[in-house]
């Protein structure tokens, strides 16, 4: 499984790992989705430390997860993104509707 | 100008086969010694092209989908990604970032804009009803070279 859960109180931490595409997506979704539901979680955490590819699919991922936390009171943050990711995630303007943390070292360069 | 290597890949529209296929791609470019930012771009736009033949071109289908890629002297690779699924009707809207025809599976209607923003050039030719090809072409400096012009 390309995603581990982990809820304490009303957060929940999705630890992504592999690969991020169309094909893994609806997969991590889903796990994603049964798990906020179920505990009633108010912060959804996406961490992208140990994600090794990404490409559009994990932009709709965000924002899908983005759209179901505001429907169910809550807010959704990324966390750990890896600099070579920043690219694409800043293409999509994802900045604007959720906080990302990391991104900004320039070691993905090289 | 020749290419110094080519090589052509056919696979069933399976999402399986989405990681296959940039991989491949990638493993091609490895004599030219890309850096690791520049095989990242490569492998995602090649990611996006394919995700729009088995998500678009085959919706409720399995087609074949084809890729071919080319290395050239001057440090050019020329991807091109081909179905012969619908075709799209109106090619400039649905390069348009943000939209999608797909109301179902969250597609974030990016895929042609992160294609545009990793390659140099991306090229669309589609009929509807035969199908749609996606050229990509991006010069690759090796890494040999980008430390020496640092």
């Amino acid at each position: 499984m390309p995603v581990k859960l982990a809820s304490t109180g009303e957060v929940t931490t999705a630890y992504l790992s592999g690969e991020l595409d169309h094909h893994s997506a609806a997969q991590i979704r889903q796990a994603i989705d049964e798990e906020v539901t179920l505990r009633g979680t108010r912060l959804l955490v996406l961490d992208f430390g140990a994600l090794e590819f990404m490409d559009s699919s994990g932009i709709g991922l965000v924002m899908g997860r983005y759209q179901l936390m505001k429907s169910l009171g809550g807010e959704v943050q990324v966390a750990s993104l890896p600099a070579y990711l920043a690219k694409v995630m800043k293409l999509a303007g994802l900045e604007q509707i959720v906080k990302i943390e990391g991104g900004n070292s320039h070691e993905g360069d090289q | 100008m020749k290419a110094i290597n080519e090589m052509k890949l056919s696979f069933p529209s399976r999402s399986a086969n989405e990681g296959f296929a940039r991989g491949a791609v990638a493993a091609f470019l490895t004599p030219l010694d890309p850096t690791a930012s520049e095989l990242v771009d490569v492998k995602t736009a090649v990611s996006e092209a394919v995700t729009n033949c088995i998500v678009h071109g085959y919706r409720d289908t399995i087609g074949t989908v084809f890729v071919t890629a080319a290395l050239y002297p001057d440090g050019r690779v020329v991807i091109k990604i081909r179905d012969k699924g619908c075709g799209i009707e109106d090619i400039p809207k649905a390069m348009e970032p943000l939209y999608t025809s797909c109301q179902t599976g969250e597609r974030a209607g990016l895929g042609f804009a992160v294609m545009q923003s990793l390659m140099d050039r991306v090229k669309v030719r589609s009929v509807p009803g035969k199908g749609t090809q996606v050229t990509l072409t991006k010069r690759i400096t090796s890494r040999e070279a980008a430390s020496c012009s640092r």
